[in-house]
């Protein structure tokens, strides 16, 4: 089969209404052309969409060391001490991550200064680097401590972030450009770009058709490291939070019949994580587990993404959805119907039941 | 609304009713951030929160700073967690004297709409999303009786203030269905430094005192679903008459 080739939306998002949906009926084989502003009548009522209401991190943070070298840092994970971050070297975000050059050496006990956005002078800011990853020469992942209580950090991340950048946009993205618009606790550090397309006159008019509306946090990743290795063992661990009244919303919507409906791959691995064991639990976890064509899902009947490409992860995830035969056809009809990818790019929605 | 255990954002949180607010919602079990943006006076009223066993985070910034929405509703959902309360104080009058309008230079009336309008427009717009995603959320518009009357030389601070009353109606009428309440407070004269500045030869003694008014507003949240949603309360009548 040829590959199908989406080009990528190359701005960020100005109308949200404007998003194109492609439907995809896993059983029916069925596939139709929509906008997302046709969602409400295309759910029925009683169906239940679930939301990652994380807010997106000013995850990009410039760096020097104590030589004098300047560094890209992209934090990619939380955890007790502070942040693993993917290092990348010269160049900016015109250029494509994979292009990128080598990070400098550091090793364990270097002291980084954080700079101020686009600028050389420093922020208040000082992290220290905990630990780096073996396999590669000079490391490109790395733990850091950052010299902050934890209170401040937050604060002062934001004044010396910006949005992880993407080569393809044609200008550089500010935080407002990246947020959901029900975004709550800054877990991403990628913004959970399905549901970009979401405004609140489509999710008001789900409401008012009966479709239910609930929420998981989930720390959505980084989508690229500018490493090759790396990149394969991408998603990293993300941390997530089912909340108790989501537990309930969805057994709720069991019980009448309804569909459970995860918006965006960060909430299919939330949902699916948090019933790993069997029962669907509330509370916070780490999703590590791989979703694909073999995984046995327990919880989501549907997910609504962005439109991907065959081979890549996200595509492999919706693989759990729908054979692949039927998603490379629908990915072929999409880019001739002229859909776009990426973040800001248009969505599809793909059912496995009826 | 039982106060204990919801997460507050208050904004002009360093002096005045701002700060009092903040104390009397600390000591009720409220988490709150408290938003200013000059650091020390803010420590001050979150350590005095502290000390008297409550919960409170300083949050340094300015609502009319643009590029700084997201760093104050992401700082403050990291601290006390998604944002139930939302308190619109910080406020200012513009230049002081107040000018005749005719005298008001025009950047000034922008730069008073952008502290007491569009601010908190963009702040509401980062926090009540997820206040109707849980069905969920107070807002509140501290406002002014220069709101609805309209007092020579109050010019830009009382078009500013009208039209954040009708923000609160506005946002009310759109977020009632999800479950957002939404109301603006006028608090009657106070004895503070915005009232000082703006009336330095008050009679200090017929003023309230910051403290009598938050009271009266932590009151209104606790009986908030018992008031119209988008309602224009006003503090000197509280609690109303049954």
């Amino acid at each position: 089969m040829a590959t199908a080739v989406l080009s990528p939306a190359s701005a960020p998002r100005q109308e949200r209404s404007r998003q194109r949906l492609l439907l995809i009926n896993s059983p029916a084989g069925a596939i139709s052309d929509h906008k997302i502003s046709d969602l409400p009548r295309l759910l029925a009522p009683g169906d239940l969409l679930v939301l990652n209401d994380a807010a997106t991190l000013p995850a990009s943070l410039r760096a020097r060391t104590e030589n004098g070298d300047l560094l890209e840092l992209r934090l990619a994970q939380r955890n007790a001490d502070g942040f693993l971050a993917v290092a990348l070297g010269s160049g900016d975000w015109r250029r494509p991550t994979e292009e990128r050059g080598a990070p400098p050496p550091l090793r364990r006990g270097a002291r980084l200064e954080i700079l101020q956005p686009k600028r050389n002078r420093a922020a208040a800011l000082t992290a220290t680097v905990i630990g780096t990853d073996p396999d590669h020469i000079p490391p490109r992942l790395l733990a850091l401590r950052f010299d902050h209580s934890a209170g401040d950090l937050m604060q002062a991340l934001y004044a010396a972030g910006r949005p992880i950048q993407y080569a393809y946009l044609n200008r550089p993205l500010e935080l407002w450009d990246v947020q959901n618009v029900f975004a709550s606790r800054p877990w991403a550090f990628e913004s959970p770009s399905a549901a970009g397309g979401l405004s609140w006159e489509v999710l008001g008019e789900l409401r008012r058709r009966g479709v239910a509306l609930s929420s998981v946090t989930h720390a959505a990743g980084i989508s690229s490291t500018g490493s090759p290795f790396l990149d394969r063992r991408l998603p990293f661990a993300e941390e997530y939070e089912v909340p108790e009244a989501t537990i309930l919303k969805i057994d709720a919507a069991r019980s009448r019949r309804g569909r459970i409906l995860a918006v965006g791959t960060t909430v299919v691995r939330a949902l699916e994580s948090a019933a790993s064991s069997g029962a669907l639990r509330a509370g916070r976890g780490r999703a590590e587990i791989v979703v694909g064509s073999d995984y046995p899902l327990r919880v989501v009947d549907a997910v609504l993404s962005g439109m991907h490409e065959p081979r890549t992860s996200h595509f492999r995830l919706l693989e759990a959805f729908a054979p692949s035969a039927l998603l490379e056809r629908a990915t072929t009809l999409a880019a001739e119907l002229g859909y776009h990818q990426h973040e800001f790019g248009d969505a599809c929605l793909v059912f496995r039941t009826g | 609304m039982h106060l204990e255990n919801q997460a507050a954002l208050i904004t002009g949180a360093s002096r005045g009713l701002g700060a009092a607010l903040t104390r009397q919602l600390g000591a009720r079990g409220v988490r709150v951030a408290a938003l200013a943006r000059h650091h020390e006076p803010l420590a001050e009223v979150v350590a005095q929160v502290r000390q008297a066993g409550g919960q409170a985070h300083a949050l340094v910034g300015d609502i009319a700073d643009k590029t700084a929405t997201y760093r104050i509703a992401g700082s403050a959902a990291e601290l006390v967690g998604s944002v139930d309360i939302l308190i619109h104080n910080a406020s200012t009058l513009g230049p002081t004297p107040l000018k005749l309008l005719l005298d008001t230079e025009c950047e000034d009336l922008s730069e008073v709409l952008e502290v007491n309008l569009v601010g908190p427009f963009r702040l509401s717009k980062a926090v009540a999303g997820s206040m109707a995603l849980r069905e969920k959320g107070v807002i509140v518009h501290v406002s002014s009786d220069a709101a609805v009357q309209a007092y020579p030389r109050w010019g830009a601070y009382s078009v500013s203030k009208a039209a954040s009353d009708h923000l609160a109606r506005l946002l009310a009428a759109e977020l009632g269905e999800h479950g957002v309440r939404v109301f603006s407070v006028d608090p009657g004269e106070m004895d503070t430094e915005m009232h000082a500045a703006a009336i330095p030869d008050a009679d200090r003694a017929s003023l309230s005192s910051p403290d009598q008014v938050a009271a009266r507003i932590v009151d209104m949240l606790v009986h908030v679903e018992d008031i119209a949603n988008g309602a224009r309360l006003e503090a000197t009548q509280w609690p109303p008459l049954s």
